[in-house]
């Protein structure tokens, strides 16, 4: 357990002390957000965050709320990033607390985190990031980055699921939580429960491979993502990429085929695993919240598949996939309305649509 | 999400699709639903005296909306313009077993229908029926 403990720390240029063993990202999320809301909140009440979180933190935000907190869901610009000056603008005298992700999950659009966090340490706020795409994938050192809470996931990064860990800084400054979990004492008091061993050295040994491979791994997926989005966009017209063209996951590619709707894409290449910005296949009809907040209009996101590039995936693979994904789009196109509107001329955002 | 079997059948051969001269004296056009809901159908029928003697569609949208548009076009040829106008979508959620997230797809086939038949009516100088 306390190698696992040194393993993740390692990764994440933390000390293996600073590091709490939680259930998953999902977990640790609630417990840094509440934990410092709860502990600090004779200082101040307000919390600035980002539409393009993960749910685990929006939600986590609307409970503070309802709890008589105070917060600011910043924006992302169009490529779904953030900037440290607006993150600066956003700050108040009564804020305690900013929570940007470090990459984003839907779009794997990376956020300037060390710039945020010399922010945050200069204005003497907490800064919280959600690491759970990041580590393991890109450099994570929570000194040079100024970081005092992270949390990350063990299936994230080919470990087990069901484990997680968060990173609560110990120095300059200590950072203090009110436990979510009362019982034993665990963790430093942070998180009582016995801890599951196996999931743990798991998420450990899984720390430790990640470290030694991330430059092969993200070599290896930038090229097959490289491979992938070229052939693509050679073949077919009206692609957009969802997310910023450099500061990206190497592994994530969010591309949105317009005038082709994402559920049936997917099931055009129902082959291939891949999920659907558009969340219709949730059964909510809603399109994605990550790219409505970048101002991706609702058909574009109706529109959108993510794409994965992983240790595991060839370039068989890939080209396999690409050719599924081409064919697929031609057809629906063929089959679509709108695309026949387009190519006769028509400009679709001037038609009064009947919706429905 | 779990598509029966006739939903894919549909999807991967879908009947009649295409696109008729929408200004043409006998040609009805009817389109339907909005590209930011993620469906839009265009259901177009040929019509020579009170019979459709063809029918084309186009599609965007999920694989129920575009089985439900394929399945309206295979029901409404060789039908007069009344049994046409006629069909609703509890036929098509039935005949497709759709879930219950899906019966839009249906409901916006039998609008695509109406509309369609409402068009070629006006053309004529008829009062469209109501839909």
């Amino acid at each position: 357990m306390d190698r696992g403990r040194e393993r993740i720390a390692h990764l994440i240029g933390a000390s293996a002390k600073e590091i709490i063993y939680t259930s998953g990202s999902t977990e640790a999320i609630n417990l840094a957000m509440k934990g410092v809301a709860q502990m600090y909140d004779s200082k101040g009440k307000h919390i600035v965050t980002s539409q393009a979180e993960h749910k685990a933190v929006l939600d986590t935000a609307k409970r503070l709320e309802k709890d008589g907190f105070e917060v600011t869901y910043l924006a992302p610009d169009s490529t779904g990033r953030h900037s440290a000056e607006q993150v600066a603008e956003a700050l108040r005298e009564d804020t305690i607390l900013v929570c940007i992700m470090w990459a984003n999950n839907e779009i794997g659009t990376i956020n300037p985190i060390r710039e945020i966090g010399a922010l945050c340490k200069e204005r003497k706020v907490l800064f919280f990031t959600d690491g759970t795409q990041a580590v393991g994938k890109v450099p994570v050192d929570v000194e040079a980055d100024h970081v005092d809470l992270l949390c990350l996931s063990g299936h994230k990064i080919y470990g087990p699921k069901g484990v997680g860990a968060l990173y609560v800084r110990r120095r300059n400054p200590r950072v203090r939580l009110v436990a979510q979990m009362d019982g034993g004492g665990h963790e430093r008091g942070m998180r009582s429960g016995t801890l599951n061993v196996p999931a743990i050295v798991g998420l450990g040994k899984a720390c430790e491979v990640c470290e030694h491979d991330m430059d092969s791994d993200r070599e290896h997926a930038l090229a097959l993502r490289t491979r992938f989005e070229k052939t693509v966009f050679d073949a077919l017209d009206h692609v957009h990429l969802n997310g910023h063209p450099e500061h990206r996951l190497p592994a994530c590619s969010n591309l949105s085929f317009a005038y082709v709707e994402g559920e049936s894409m997917i099931m055009g290449i129902s082959d291939l695993a891949v999920s659907s910005g558009s969340a219709c296949t949730s059964a909510s009809l809603e399109p994605s919240h990550v790219l409505q907040a970048m101002g991706v209009g609702d058909e574009l996101a109706h529109s959108s598949i993510r794409f994965g590039f992983g240790r595991f995936t060839t370039e068989e693979e890939v080209d396999f996939a690409a050719v599924q994904v081409i064919a697929a789009v031609k057809r629906l196109r063929e089959l679509s309305p709108l695309y026949e509107m387009v190519l006769e001329g028509v400009d679709l955002s001037k038609i009064q649509w009947d919706a429905h | 999400m779990a598509y029966s079997d006739k939903v894919i059948e549909h999807y991967n051969n879908p009947r009649n699709v295409g696109s008729m001269d929408k200004s043409s004296n006998d040609v009805g056009t009817g389109v339907v639903g909005a590209p930011e809901c993620g469906d839009v159908m265009k259901l177009q029928i040929q019509v020579e005296g009170d019979t459709i003697v063809d029918a084309k569609f186009k599609t965007f949208g999920c694989g129920s909306a575009i089985a439900s548009s394929s399945l309206a076009t295979e029901w409404i040829k060789g039908k007069s313009l009344d049994d046409a106008m006629a069909i609703n979508n509890i036929q098509i959620v039935q005949e497709l077993s759709l879930p219950p997230v899906k019966i839009h797809c249906s409901v916006l086939a039998e609008d695509a229908i109406k509309a369609a038949i409402n068009d070629f009516r006006s053309k004529q100088g008829a009062a469209p029926s109501q839909a």
